[in-house]
């Protein structure tokens, strides 16, 4: 079922859908993006307890639903829509993903259940100050064995990684380069040697950090073997998630726009019987059914083990993330002038698109990346 | 409600091919087996040659009939948009009288809506029919009429009122395409073919059991024409191919597609051959520039998301759904991948897009792709009327302004013949 949702897929849409309706409209969005936390605590809470969404494609045996990549990209997809500000991306999807593919069994049962039961906020810690997105350009270095293992560095884009509790540190082996030598480390946040700073973002709903090591304890997950197959392949399938989400950030844009140009009258008529509005509304829900259809069927080639995952990531984050950029610019548009104040709300979703746009890889990154893959497999 | 089990359908379609299927029969004898069984159109009504049975279970069906290397019904061409029409909207006789023959291929048809003054606004044509003691008289012209010169039966969409509004004085005809009065006329396209025509009626005759439906209903029935032509060119990517199999009735497959193909073998170019891209970048050389990597990837990615949007529309229907969004946004998608196709095409091409025939690259290939892709955007209703009515019956906005209400006479309009 690559295409369509199931009865019960539909179902889990909606509880999502209306509990988000109901606790995040965005006047709880816009009073929490102002807060120190940066999230509701409570609404958290809820979260975990209620809907269970902290552990949708965790097996059950760590504390999960069990649930695959589908359902996650539902629920994903409802956050995006509701702009949800929380730490849902940072430790359910980036921290649990590395702990899945990285960590061994016995790691997994130490380290999940508390992110799963969200008593825990975790994050991966893997770009540095130029901001690329791939592992192999890592330069945090990591020295010691066993107990004795120490990290040294510096890591940027931090999701979250100001109040998270358990950093996932990528580093690597001192005098390695490339992919050899690769790790990935649980740092405990208390730990000594750690310098966090929040930054300054154009999206406060989504915080990142700076976060300084200097020899801090830490311990290697995984075994000795790089570590870069599994990372890449946990970023894919957050690149995945992350277009999931961006889709339906689109898709609350698309319906915005389209609710505004049905009531606001002009000249005599409503603006969306001109076709100049008309029009531009046309071709958005084309890019937004578009990029819905490429992160569904990527999400759903994550459940079948497909090969072809790592190229079909690029290609939903591509496509997403245009999709998205585009409805937050035609949406101001349609708005007109009124769009463009702090009062209308669609500023809060064009911020969340502009940092979605370069998060994880922009699309020209991704195109590449995309045709580099099909060279290869060709 | 019946239930379907795949593997009994299976099993008794196996057995019934066991049975009958024989390279050796005529075409036509096979075909009419095949009407008579229901195999030929399984998802069709059973009264009307058909089996009543779901969508779902036409993959299946298909397997069986490629395994058994069986040859189908005739299923290309505007004979599917007739075929669809008179299911729905025919009478008895109407159904009795035409479908058999368009399934065993005997006979083809055009559709002849569009006019030199009315295209995108179709319920504009002036082409007149009045009626006289046997029936009706037709006197006007209709253009861009695909497949006209070989069809044996139009389509025609004419004004029997001039009084009434416009959807409401337009009725709906089958007319016999070789009597005298109609004349037609190739017409050269912008790629050198010739694949559609223009149509004269001088006084041509339809007689009073050829009205289908009521007087006029004709823009109510033209509706279900157009909604399948909307939905039609997946038929023709997977009908369009005969059998490479030795044996006399492949022979006259083959020869029935050639004829019935002639006007769409420009059809692939015109969706501009997104499968050739990679090899002819690799070809070219072009594959290291990093700017036409990205336009590459780009149109990739769109005419994989396009299939897979064409993908859940289908799905959707299958499973019984009212149409969502994906079944009105394929035919608009399909010219901004035709046309993204094009550009990539020119790019990759350099200085050789500009050349044709067998000067141009793969023996002037290149060339029919760049000059057919135009008529993606405007064939089967353009880019502009697909927004509007995606904007007006998806996503429901308010509807365009009317200037033309009012009796269709007083209604401002081009100068046209017919009148
Ligand atoms: C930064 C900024 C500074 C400004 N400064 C001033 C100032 O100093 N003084 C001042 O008086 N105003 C000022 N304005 C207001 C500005 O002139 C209006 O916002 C602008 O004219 C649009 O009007 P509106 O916001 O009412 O949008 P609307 O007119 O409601 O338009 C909404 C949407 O409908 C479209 N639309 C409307 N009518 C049609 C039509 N007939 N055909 C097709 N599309 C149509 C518009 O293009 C737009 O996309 C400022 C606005 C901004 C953003
Ligand atoms: C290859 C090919 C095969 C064809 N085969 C057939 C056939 O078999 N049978 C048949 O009946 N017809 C056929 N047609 C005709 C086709 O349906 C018409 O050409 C098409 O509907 C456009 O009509 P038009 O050419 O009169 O353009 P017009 O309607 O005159 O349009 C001219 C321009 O104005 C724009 N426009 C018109 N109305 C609006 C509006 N309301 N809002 C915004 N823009 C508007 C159009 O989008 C277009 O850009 C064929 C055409 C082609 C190219």
């Amino acid at each position: 079922m690559r295409f369509g949702y199931t009865d019960e897929q539909e179902q889990f849409r909606d509880i999502v859908a209306r509990f988000l309706r109901e606790r995040s409209p965005t006047s709880e969005v816009r009073k929490h993006m102002a807060s120190d936390a940066g999230y509701d605590r409570a609404l958290w809470r809820q979260l975990v307890t209620e809907l269970g969404l902290t552990g949708v494609h965790v097996p059950e045996s760590l504390g999960g639903q069990g649930f695959g990549y589908v359902e996650l990209g539902i629920a994903l997809e409802e956050m995006g829509r509701a702009l949800l500000c929380a730490p849902y991306f940072a430790s359910s999807v980036l921290a649990t993903e590395v702990l899945r593919t990285v960590a061994t069994e016995t790691e997994q049962a130490m380290l999940l259940p508390a992110l799963v039961s969200g008593e825990k906020l975790g994050t991966l810690a893997w770009v540095e100050r130029g901001g690329q997105w791939d592992v192999a350009a890592t330069t945090l270095t990591a020295h010691g064995q066993g107990e004795a293992c120490r990290l040294d560095g510096h890591k940027k884009f931090v999701l979250d990684g100001h109040h998270a509790d358990l950093l996932l540190v990528v580093a690597r082996t001192r005098g390695s380069v490339g992919d050899a030598g690769l790790g990935v480390y649980a740092v405990d946040a208390e730990a000594v040697g750690i310098t966090r700073r929040q930054l300054a973002t154009i999206d406060s709903t989504r915080r990142q950090a700076e976060i300084t090591f200097s020899d801090t304890p830490a311990r290697r997950l995984g075994g000795t073997e790089s570590a870069a197959v599994k990372l890449r392949q946990s970023l894919d399938r957050a690149t995945i998630a992350l277009a999931c989400e961006m889709v339906g950030g689109a898709r609350a844009l698309l319906d915005s726009a389209v609710g505004y140009a049905k009531l606001r009258m002009q000249f005599g008529r409503p603006i969306g019987s001109f076709q100049a509005i008309k029009h531009k509304c046309a071709e958005m829900l084309l890019e937004v059914e578009l990029a819905s259809s490429a992160a569904r069927y990527a999400a759903a080639a994550i459940d079948d083990n497909d090969s072809e995952v790592p190229a079909l990531a690029s290609l939903a984050k591509a496509m997403a993330g245009d999709a998205y950029m585009h409805a937050a610019i035609e949406c101001i548009q349609i708005h007109g002038g009124i769009g463009f104040t702090w009062d209308e709300d669609t500023h809060l979703w064009f911020k969340r698109a502009k940092s979605s746009q370069v998060m994880l890889g922009d699309a020209s990154h991704h195109r590449e990346r995309y045709m580099a893959l099909t060279e290869a497999s060709a | 409600m019946i239930t379907h089990d795949e593997a009994e359908v299976r099993a008794e379609l196996r057995d019934w091919l066991r049975a009958h299927w024989d390279v050796n029969r005529s075409l036509v004898a096979w075909r009419n087996l095949l009407v008579d069984s229901g195999w030929g159109m399984p998802h069709w009504p059973r009264a009307w040659h058909g089996r009543s049975l779901p969508m779902a279970l036409l993959p299946a069906v298909e397997e069986e009939f490629e395994a058994a290397q069986a040859v189908g019904v005739a299923r290309i061409g505007i004979r599917l948009l007739a075929a669809a029409t008179l299911l729905e909207h025919g009478s008895n006789a109407h159904k009795a009288r035409f479908l058999r023959r368009i399934l065993t291929g005997e006979d083809t048809w055009c559709q002849l809506f569009s006019e030199p003054g009315s295209g995108s606004d179709l319920a504009g044509a002036t082409t007149r029919a009045h009626s006289d003691s046997d029936g009706w008289v037709i006197n006007g012209q209709k253009l861009w009429t695909t497949s006209a010169h070989h069809a044996d039966w139009g389509l025609l969409l004419a004004r029997t009122d001039w009084d009434a509004p416009k959807h409401s004085g337009m009725s709906y005809f089958i007319i016999d395409m070789t009597q005298p009065g109609v004349e037609v006329q190739p017409l050269k396209q912008m790629n050198g073919h010739a694949s559609f025509n223009q149509v004269f009626f001088t006084d041509a005759k339809v007689p009073a059991e050829n009205l289908v439906g009521k007087t006029g209903d004709g823009w109510k029935i033209a509706m279900t024409t157009l909604a399948h032509e909307r939905r039609n060119a997946d038929a023709l990517r997977r009908w369009g191919h005969a059998s490479p199999y030795a044996g006399a009735i492949y022979d006259q497959e083959r020869a029935e597609i050639a004829t019935v193909m002639e006007p769409y073998k420009w059809y692939p170019q015109r969706a501009g051959r997104v499968d050739l891209i990679m090899s002819r970048a690799r070809e070219t050389g072009r594959l290291a520039d990093p700017a036409l990597r990205q336009d590459i990837a780009r149109l990739m990615m769109l005419s994989r998301s396009a299939e897979w949007l064409a993908h859940r529309a289908r799905q959707a229907k299958v499973a019984g759904k009212p149409e969502g969004p994906e079944g009105s946004l394929g035919k608009l998608v399909a010219s901004h991948v035709a046309r993204a196709a094009s550009h990539v095409h020119t790019l990759i091409s350099g200085a050789d897009a500009m050349l044709a025939g067998a000067d141009g690259p793969h023996d002037g290939l290149i060339a029919e792709i760049l000059l057919s892709v135009p008529a993606t955007s405007i064939a089967g209703g353009t880019d502009e009327i697909q927004r509007n009515i995606i904007g007006e019956r998806v996503l429901d906005l308010p509807r365009e302004p009317r200037m033309d209400t009012g009796p269709f006479r007083d209604v401002p309009r081009n100068p046209t013949r017919g009148r």
